[in-house]
């Protein structure tokens, strides 16, 4: 069977093996059935694990591959706790029909959840623990004296069981054991090795089925017609002003959504062009230029303090010294390569997805919501996209095909063009960041006191809310309720999951102290508004945002006293694990401990300099700290990053050339929102849409040479690594321009004319 | 009226509408995963296909325009067996993430290396000047490309 046969017959799952070694057999047959699995956690050891007839092994995840490694590490993990060459697992991930209900592929969540004592690494463990059960008993001999090697359970003096003996083609029946133990790293063979990405291979070669591949037969392509301006609602759509045109098959109206459906690909964009449509106005958008002074103004809020202490103004007022600034980050956009798509059939009451989405089961509910039907009667399968980012415009799409198919009763393939995509995402969202700190007559910050505001509308559509992005929104359904709130209530317990409060502070809530810092007295403060544009995690979501304003007030502060950056944070850090990858990050940089910014600079020309920043992911999922070398062009305003190192410990680390791929990966894409990416908008619309009016870093760009270092930490919980990096580079690069120009750049992105503005404000 | 390509070796035959772009066909007629619709406005890279040595964006290439063209697509390259040597150095490096972006990448740098196989780095930067990888997985791809540079290209 060729793979286009391949394709048209499969109905279940695009199961894409490759089985490493040989790499021949690109796509394997459909797995083995698993046993039941009921929501969230599932408890049956069959619905992650099975070992057919010859002895492989079949792995079930919900955490799926975005293009970060976790396929193959996944499969590191499986063949690692079951004692298997890696050629002999095989791994399904992401699909409602046959594997578990992991919510959603984010927030460096994956290696929390499945590398550590529970999800599949507690499914590997038990499954292990339970064929060593059985060949104990078929051998008469204690589990404890057994071992196992490439499948084969041997010892006791009796013959050797192979998996295939003791299950094959059987089910465990059995119930996860929490008790049941993983290896210790130090055993480790496979996983903590830099195993080559299993799925490289097909990629260079043009042979990787992404979603934008997948061929059904009596497939139509859909395209949608978004409306011009935000807030415009539909007036009319006149079908007969396309239905003479070639390979025309409908026009699908549901409210505000609007699609046309043809036989090809490029018909349905010439129909989307030419159908007559009439649209509303919009609800106007404030102008970008004043945009920060109108969000500071805006009402009403939802407000959240992460820390008050309530001493803050007290010790502000008693400190020696005072530095404050403000800090303003743009939107960011995903900015997905490849645009969204997806695939849908939706016939007799039941539907399918082909969906790059990062949340299988989520999805499957709320397309249901959208398509009137029960979430058991739909299917999702996923299928990889290109990179995301985060809550790009997979759902979306997903929900765009499944519409258009409903309608058309035939399967419907959907990809969005590049202005579709740009102008309609779930942006990483602007802030504004007043910071003001406090510090003694010894140079030690006394106070430290943040205040914000950032706007939002929708977001991950979740397991209810359709309305959350674009399409659901346009066809009937309501975004998740913004509920307004202030004053803030006083928090009960630590939360930085987004990182709002700095590294410095102790992080006192509830009673207890949950920071990396040493600093007392801290009040952080949000202000969350509604945003005229849809909002959603794209890669540190918030995180970097908030550790740009940090780790540069950081640098002011250090500054004004005539500090080391580095020493100065060091001092005040409490953590020991931030302190040391910071130490490691200046000591591989070899950092010159001197104050910011340099003596004696010349105001014109290239002048280069050195900043560092850092941060714990999340207050608990990853250490990072990054030093940047820059030059910066003080004629042209131009900023290049000549040199990057980074000091990472995500605790044990699963494949070292995965990590550095992400490492490297996270700060390239950092230094591209941090100079350069911006959405824009004018009076109705957005008007930043394509690649010439986002502008990220491009391939031939002047690159700058990056270095990591990976702290293997064996003896602590696997953190996340993916988003870790990313988070801290505006910072380390604003720290460098200054250090290198005495010129303090407080908004992001970096572009020339800002840093020509601050060149000029400089003192 | 039936346009004929030769798209890896294979001839075709396709009956569209002539201003249809030749990645449409590529992708949906033929079935081919290698080139991809990234922006259909000639700015990403990732619908390259090489036609008569150059690299061609595929999403802005009329089919009115490729009767009887020769059309070398990135599985056209190598395969999985014997991936050509810029793929193989693709491999080694493990310069990719999502690989989406790969049929820019990979087809731009090899033309340009085909063409003066000593080219400089500015040279090569020149060339993958409008060329976009957004994973970020540009430092590895580089590396690659050099690697093919000295290990790989036939002069």
């Amino acid at each position: 069977m060729n793979r286009r046969d391949f394709l048209r017959k499969s109905s279940g799952a695009l199961a894409v093996a490759f089985a490493s070694g040989s790499m021949r057999e690109l796509f394997a047959q459909g797995p083995p059935q698993p046993g039941r699995f009921d929501g969230p956690g599932t408890p049956q050891l069959d619905a992650w694990i099975a070992i057919d007839a010859a002895g492989n092994v079949t792995a079930y995840t919900g955490k799926v591959e975005l293009g970060h490694g976790l396929y193959t590490s996944q499969t590191q993990l499986v063949a690692e706790e079951l004692c298997v060459p890696l050629a002999r697992v095989k791994l399904i991930q992401g699909d409602t029909a046959i594997a578990p209900d992991q919510g959603t592929t984010s927030g460096s969540q994956s290696h929390p959840v499945n590398f550590n004592e529970g999800g599949l690494a507690l499914a590997c463990a038990t499954a292990r623990d339970a064929l060593l059960q059985m060949a104990a008993q078929r051998m008469g001999v204690p589990a404890s004296i057994l071992r196992v090697d490439d499948g084969i359970v041997s010892g006791g003096g009796r013959a050797s069981l192979t998996y295939a003996e003791l299950l094959g083609g059987k089910k465990f029946d059995v119930t996860l054991n929490p008790n049941a133990k993983r290896k210790p790293a130090s055993a480790w063979k496979i996983l903590g090795t830099p195993v080559a990405r299993l799925d490289i291979p097909a990629m260079v070669t043009g042979q990787f089925p992404f979603v934008h591949n997948v061929r059904v037969p009596g497939m139509l392509h859909g395209r949608v017609v978004r409306p011009p301006d935000v807030g415009a609602t539909l007036v009319s759509a006149d079908e007969r002003s396309v239905s003479g045109m070639p390979g025309f098959v409908k026009v699908v109206v549901k409210k505000n959504f609007v699609g046309v459906v043809a036989e090809k690909p490029w018909q349905a964009m010439q129909i989307a062009n030419a159908l007559k449509v009439q649209w509303s106005k919009g609800t106007g958008l404030p102008p970008q230029r004043e945009f920060y002074d109108y969000l500071r103004q805006q009402k009403p809020t939802r407000d959240s303090f992460v820390v008050n202490s309530k001493d803050v103004d007290d010790k502000l007022a008693k400190a020696a010294k005072v530095i404050t600034a403000t800090y303003k980050h743009a939107y960011n956009m995903h900015g997905s390569i490849g645009t969204s798509c997806a695939v849908a059939d939706v016939q007799n009451g039941k539907a399918t997805i082909w969906s790059p989405t990062q949340s299988v089961y989520p999805t499957r509910n709320t397309a249901a919501m959208l398509l009137g039907m029960k979430p058991e009667d739909v299917h999702v399968i996923f299928t990889m996209g290109a990179g995301c980012y985060g809550l790009n415009g997979a759902d979306t799409v997903s929900f765009d095909a499944a519409l258009m198919s409903q309608a058309a009763g035939r399967p419907v393939r959907v990809q969005l063009s590049r202005k579709d995509e740009m102008a309609w995402e779930n942006y990483g969202t602007t802030y504004l960041i007043d910071q003001r700190v406090g510090v003694d007559a010894d140079g030690v910050i006394v106070a430290w006191d943040y205040e914000a505001w950032t706007p939002g509308l929708g977001g991950r559509p979740g397991y209810n809310n359709p309305g959350n992005v674009i399409t659901g929104f346009l066809a009937g359904f309501e975004p998740q309720p913004f509920t307004p709130r202030s004053p803030a209530p006083d928090p009960t317990n630590y939360a930085n999951n987004l990182n709002i409060a700095p590294s410095y502070v102790v992080g006192n809530a509830g009673g207890r102290r949950g920071g990396t810092g040493r600093i007392a007295s801290e009040r952080v403060l949000t202000h969350n508004v509604r945003s005229h544009f849809w909002t959603g995690p794209l890669r540190s979501p918030e995180r970097l945002q908030n550790s740009f304003a940090h780790e540069s007030i950081m640098d002011e502060v250090a500054s004004a006293l005539g500090a080391d950056p580095v020493a100065f944070r060091l001092k005040h850090l409490s953590d020991p694990r931030l302190a040391a990858v910071v130490a490691k990050a200046a000591e591989a940089a070899k950092w010159d401990a001197r104050p910011s910014p340099k003596k004696a600079i010349r105001k014109t020309g290239v002048a280069t300099g050195r900043g560092i920043s850092c941060v714990l992911y999340e207050g608990n999922n990853g250490y990072c700290a990054l030093v940047a070398e820059v030059d910066v062009d003080q004629d042209s305003g131009r900023v290049t990053v000549k040199r990057f190192v980074a000091a990472q410990d995500c605790g044990p680390i699963s494949n070292p050339d995965g990590l550095k791929n992400q490492v490297e990966g996270g700060i390239l894409q950092g230094m591209s929102r941090a100079i350069g990416e911006e959405v824009t908008w004018d009076a109705s619309k957005i008007t930043s849409i394509d690649w010439r009016t986002y502008r990220p870093v491009y391939l031939g760009a002047d690159l700058p040479v990056i270095e990591s270092v990976l702290i293997n930490t064996t003896n602590a919980p696997a953190n996340g690594a993916g988003e870790t990096a990313i988070t801290i580079v505006a910072g380390a690069i604003g720290n460098a321009i200054f250090d290198a120009t005495g010129a303090r750049i407080r908004e992001a992105p970096f572009t020339p004319e800002r840093v020509k503005a601050a060149l000029v404000g400089r003192s | 009226m039936p346009i004929s390509i030769t798209v890896n070796g294979q001839k075709h035959s396709v009956d569209v509408d002539p201003t249809t772009p030749l990645l449409y066909v590529l992708s949906d007629d033929l079935a081919l995963n290698g080139p991809k619709f990234g922006c259909g406005l000639g700015q990403c890279g990732c619908c390259t296909v090489i036609v008569k040595g150059a690299p061609v964006r595929s999403c802005v290439t009329p089919m009115s325009t490729m009767a009887g063209a020769e059309i070398t697509t990135l599985e056209g390259l190598g395969t999985l067996e014997k991936p050509h040597p810029i793929q193989k150095a693709f491999i080694d490096e493990q310069a990719v993430q999502c690989g989406f972006c790969l049929s820019g990448v990979i087809l731009t740098a090899k033309i340009a290396l085909d063409r003066n196989p000593k080219a400089t780095g500015a040279q090569l930067q020149q060339a993958l000047a409008n060329v976009l990888c957004r994973c970020g997985a540009h430092t590895r791809m580089m590396k690659a490309i050099k690697r093919y540079q000295q290990e790989g290209v036939r002069a």
